[in-house]
């Protein structure tokens, strides 16, 4: 496991500080829940009556002045969206990441196979995403607890389950594009992660746009949809084999295509 | 010890090397020349299995360099012309990480090899010059003992003094039965080291021989410029 942990290592000071980030960013929100409280009656009436943007946010459904509402909304889109863009961006430098810094050459004259060297990468790819989830999942639910509030436990661990396969999608199809570039790509990782946030939200505001559940990891990875028990297992299956075929496509073109110095 | 049979690799509508014959005995020093955009680096990268042929075929120690590609890099050692690693690296840990995909214990080869060359171990990649990550390099190629060395441009960036070390280790190598398989401008390396050589122009092979049947001390650079072929 060579590889692996050379990638671990490589991507241990970006590990720590998108997880430090992201993580500290949920505890400071949890935390704020106590001074919010008393006024989210107030808030909750407000966003359950603007519309489509309340429809867009999911805050037609969530319930904004409790604890779950609140952490579904604000620790969702700071995980949903950080999480996201940390899988795409660490995906992305696997591949194209070794020709661009033209390393590849050192890499694969060693005898080991391209697959074994994608297979390896990939679960470092896999460790350091669910390592960052487990940080998160720790300061969110270590925030909830030190502010003395009662959460439904199952339904947030579903909900960091839903993001944390979420951000693999993402990254298995950040993997694949990867293989397919030979330098480069942080603004095309940044890119798909925005593009299939905001088809999150058209799928909630167009009926005309619901095909796009099968395409947005961001319609199943929703805390409104989670925590009112929708069935989701359609989408997180076409989510799941998105996110295959993403690296299925890394591992079947990085083994035969031609390496650049 | 590398035989290629009319080895082809072209890149859309532009050549690399066009149906290459090229035999390399085994214990061997082998010069492989030409102008540059010869083909020699594309040659070369085709037999390490980086780049897929068009055509053709091409065996490195008896086995095919694209169905039976890790068996031969185990059995090689690899010298780039251009010596490029990961830079927040330091050189041990690059020499080690070497090791690791050879799942080889070569830390007593490298420490000599490390030292032979005065290279600093503890030195992060990105603050090497040029000259210094060749000496990585050359310390990665060497420290497993491979049965065929394929160098493209080795000392290229080394001073004289090193030089002479890198030839000196080389050297023993190959009294001990290692294959050189070298690719070079510095025509002083060539006649001096090799026993035989190939003339590569254009993507072509125009000569083969013993150094002294190709005559490089007059015809050098008659080979360079085309104005000779065998």
């Amino acid at each position: 496991m060579t590889v692996f942990r050379k990638e671990l290592r490589a991507g241990a000071l970006s590990f720590l500080v998108w997880s430090a980030a992201i993580g500290a960013l949920m505890a400071v929100c949890v935390g704020l829940y106590p001074s919010m409280s008393g006024s989210m009656g107030d808030m909750s009436a407000l966003f359950a009556g603007m519309g489509d943007f309340s429809a867009a946010f999911g805050l037609d459904k969530l319930q904004f002045g409790t604890i779950m509402g609140f952490y579904g909304t604000e620790c969702g889109n700071i995980l949903g969206l950080g999480g996201a863009l940390y899988a795409s961006l660490t995906a992305m430098g696997l591949l194209a990441g070794e020709e661009g810094g033209h390393t590849a050459e050192f890499l694969l004259t060693h005898p080991v196979s391209r697959l074994r060297i994608c297979l390896e990468k990939l679960a470092a790819l896999f460790a350091l995403v669910l390592g960052l989830n487990a940080v998160c999942l720790a300061c969110g639910a270590g925030g909830i607890l030190a502010i003395g509030e009662e959460a439904d436990w199952s339904k947030l661990l579903a909900y960091h389950g839903a993001l944390l396969l979420m951000q693999l999608e993402i990254g298995g199809m950040c993997f694949g594009a990867s293989s397919l570039l030979r330098r480069g790509g942080l603004g095309l990782s940044m890119s798909l992660t925005m593009l299939l946030y905001f088809a999150g939200l058209l799928v909630n505001l167009d009926q005309g746009l619901d095909w796009l559940r099968f395409v947005t990891p961001y319609y199943y990875a929703d805390a409104a949809r989670i925590f009112a028990g929708e069935a989701l297992a359609a989408p997180i299956l076409a989510g799941c084999g998105l996110g295959a075929a993403g690296a299925a496509l890394g591992l079947r073109r990085y083994c035969r295509k031609d390496i650049s110095a | 010890m590398i035989q290629t049979d009319r080895l082809t690799k072209t890149y859309g509508k532009a050549r690399g090397i066009t149906e290459l014959t090229l035999h390399v005995p085994e214990g061997c020093c082998f010069g492989f020349i030409g102008p540059n955009g010869a083909g020699k680096s594309t040659t070369i990268r085709t037999l390490l299995g980086l780049l897929s042929p068009t055509a053709g075929s091409a065996r490195v120690l008896g086995l095919d360099c694209v169905r039976e590609r890790e068996k031969i890099l185990a059995q090689v050692g690899y010298m780039p012309s251009e010596a490029m690693f990961y830079p927040e690296m330091r050189v041990s840990e690059i020499i080690r990480l070497s090791a690791r995909l050879r799942r080889r214990d070569c830390a007593a080869q490298a420490d000599a090899l490390c030292g032979a060359l005065e290279l600093d171990t503890r030195k992060r990649i990105r603050e090497l010059s040029l000259g210094n990550r060749k000496k990585v390099s050359i310390v990665c190629a060497m420290q497993h003992r491979p049965r065929l060395y394929i160098l493209d441009e080795p000392t290229s960036g080394l001073d004289p003094l090193v030089q002479r070390a890198f030839w000196a280790e080389l050297e023993e190598r190959r009294r001990e039965g290692a294959t050189v398989f070298l690719s070079s401008h510095v025509l002083y390396e060539v006649q001096r080291h090799c026993g035989r050589a190939a003339v590569l122009r254009e993507g072509r092979l125009i000569a083969e021989g013993t150094t002294e049947e190709l005559d490089l001390e007059n015809k050098f650079f008659d080979y360079y410029e085309g104005r000779v072929r065998q």
